[in-house]
């Protein structure tokens, strides 16, 4: 298969547009043509907002004719999982039940910010259904498909923002992450995800899953355009209860300011085990361009992944209680037998699950004390074909769904901040963890910046389309 | 333990009213296996008893 060639990232187009070396009208064009020729394979969007995106583009210029000011992401194109309202559009949430929803009254608050920065909203993208997922297989709408093999999986449930954004469709898609639904889909597709820390953007007028550990963040081909959508997007929002109240912590202005002073270790233990060798090469290489050699123990991790299982799967349950009695068999039988067993587990588990995550939040920051980065995998692996079911990890059998997700779920678990970048291993890439304290997403984008220029982390032209 | 467990959700899915056909159940079932094997790693780690939640609530 051939290299696809790549045209702008984000940054590149707002200087184009806002230098009036290119409209606005030009680059939502470029990227719906983009969308109707190459997603036919990539079946990466449910919904192409042409219209809207044409009015908001010709807005665009006019004020720049106007000689208005128009914000950092000026003519952007740029896409979110269909979890997020859009207005005029039903939510589905991937599912099918949702799509007998009113259309949305409203966007969500991190489109309206995107937009008040600029950006161009071309569409919504497919996800597994309801987020209860790491595939990026939909039942309902078919899988979305890896921008570098269309017949591997996209990695769920943000299916459809990998795709697109690996298949550089869009230069950047918002998805959600819950257990790592960011992470993964950033990995399988060769790009970089960033998971901010729990409560630091709004997920107002989106559809939840795990209230808990639900986070909203951006997909994107390189790390300037993800720190540019992140600082877009920052603020507090009465509309979600868990957002923060801190002030805007523009990540940009220290982008660039190298490694000088981080102190970076290798996650040990759990995080060195269940991983197939291109995740062990993927950790090496970026351990040895940042010189990290220590290594630290994350206590419990395995535990904290089966309390993560734990509240997703009571959580998730309680959201859907009603929809499953009314409409058990318009679910993706996987999702509805899941939810079900999920509204049996014993009250007293989900308590102590959520008492031991306060436990292992106290131990976890105390690693933060003499460390400011933590490196992990991002996935066991590179995409698994689409369909697969199962994948052996140190020589045991293991169902791949269940299992995808292992060394994402204890880091989401408590919230921390985590920059998945993408290292461009042969055949497929895949991701590396650059995980690091609470509120300090500055720290792991520097760090994913630093092995982008260093050629370490690089998202791979898509090969599959 | 097995037939334990069958009436197990027999009897959670009657008291909840939830629907469980035939056919799904050995996939319910399947499914609260792993659940309750990981929700028994949690509980038998020893926390004190004065550990909070960790469920989110201002006042």
């Amino acid at each position: 298969m051939s290299e696809n060639p790549v045209p702008m990232s984000a940054a590149e187009i707002a200087q184009a547009v806002s230098g009036r070396k290119i409209t606005a009208v030009a680059a939502t064009e470029a990227a719906l043509a983009r969308i109707a020729t190459h997603d036919k394979i990539l079946n990466s969007f449910t919904d192409v907002t042409a219209d809207r995106a044409r009015a908001k583009a010709r807005a665009i210029d006019a004020a720049i004719a106007a000689g208005q000011p128009v914000g950092p992401l000026a003519g952007v194109p740029f896409a979110v999982k269909n979890l997020f309202d859009v207005q005029g559009l039903s939510t589905r949430a991937g599912s099918k039940i949702n799509r007998d929803l009113s259309p949305a009254p409203r966007d969500a608050t991190l489109i309206e910010r995107m937009e008040a920065a600029g950006a161009v909203l071309v569409g919504a993208l497919n996800m597994g259904e309801y987020a209860y997922d790491f595939t990026g297989e939909n039942v309902h709408d078919g899988p979305s498909r890896n921008p570098h093999d269309p017949t591997r999986m996209t990695g769920g449930s943000s299916g459809g923002s990998g795709s697109a954004v690996g298949g550089a469709l869009v230069p950047i898609a918002l998805g959600s992450d819950t257990n790592g639904s960011i992470r993964v889909p950033a990995s399988f597709c060769g790009i970089f995800g960033l998971k901010p820390t729990y409560g630091r953007l709004s997920r107002a007028r989106s559809f939840p899953f795990v209230a808990s550990f639900d986070h909203l963040g951006p997909l994107a081909r390189t790390v300037t355009d993800l720190a540019l959508a992140y600082d877009a997007m920052q603020g507090p929002d009465a509309d979600d209860a868990a957002c923060t109240t801190r002030p805007v912590e523009p990540a940009l202005p220290s982008l660039t300011s190298g490694l000088g002073g981080l102190r970076i270790a290798i996650a040990g233990g759990y995080f060195q085990s269940n991983v197939l060798p291109e995740a062990t090469e993927a950790v090496a290489r970026v351990a040895k361009a940042l010189g990290a050699t220590q290594t630290v123990e994350i206590p419990e991790a395995a535990r904290a992944r089966a309390a993560a299982f734990i509240i997703t799967t009571t959580e998730g349950a309680s959201l859907h209680l009603d929809r499953l009695r009314r409409r058990p068999n318009d679910f993706d039988p996987a999702v509805r037998d899941r939810l079900i067993a999920g509204a049996m587990i014993p009250a007293a588990y989900v308590d102590k699950a959520q008492k031991f995550r306060r436990w292992y939040r106290a131990k976890v920051l105390e690693l933060f004390q003499s460390v400011d980065v933590i490196l992990a995998p991002a996935t066991a692996g590179t995409a698994p074909k689409l369909g697969q079911v199962n994948f052996v990890l140190d020589g045991v059998e293991l169902q791949v769904r269940p299992n995808i997700g292992i060394h994402t779920q204890p880091i989401s678990f408590i919230g921390l901040p985590v920059v998945a970048v993408p290292v461009p291993l042969e055949p497929l890439p895949i991701g590396v963890q650059i995980i690091a304290a609470p509120w300090r997403e500055d720290v792991a984008l520097r760090v994913a910046w630093a092995l982008e220029q260093m050629g370490v982390a690089a998202a791979p032209a898509p090969r599959g389309i | 333990m097995a037939e334990h467990l069958d009436d197990y959700i027999d009897a959670v899915a009657s008291a909840m009213a939830l629907p469980l056909e035939d056919a799904w159940r050995p996939v319910v079932r399947a499914n609260l296996e792993v659940s309750l094997r990981l929700a028994r790693l949690v509980d038998e780690f020893p926390l004190p008893d004065d550990t909070e939640s960790a469920a989110i609530y201002a006042a």
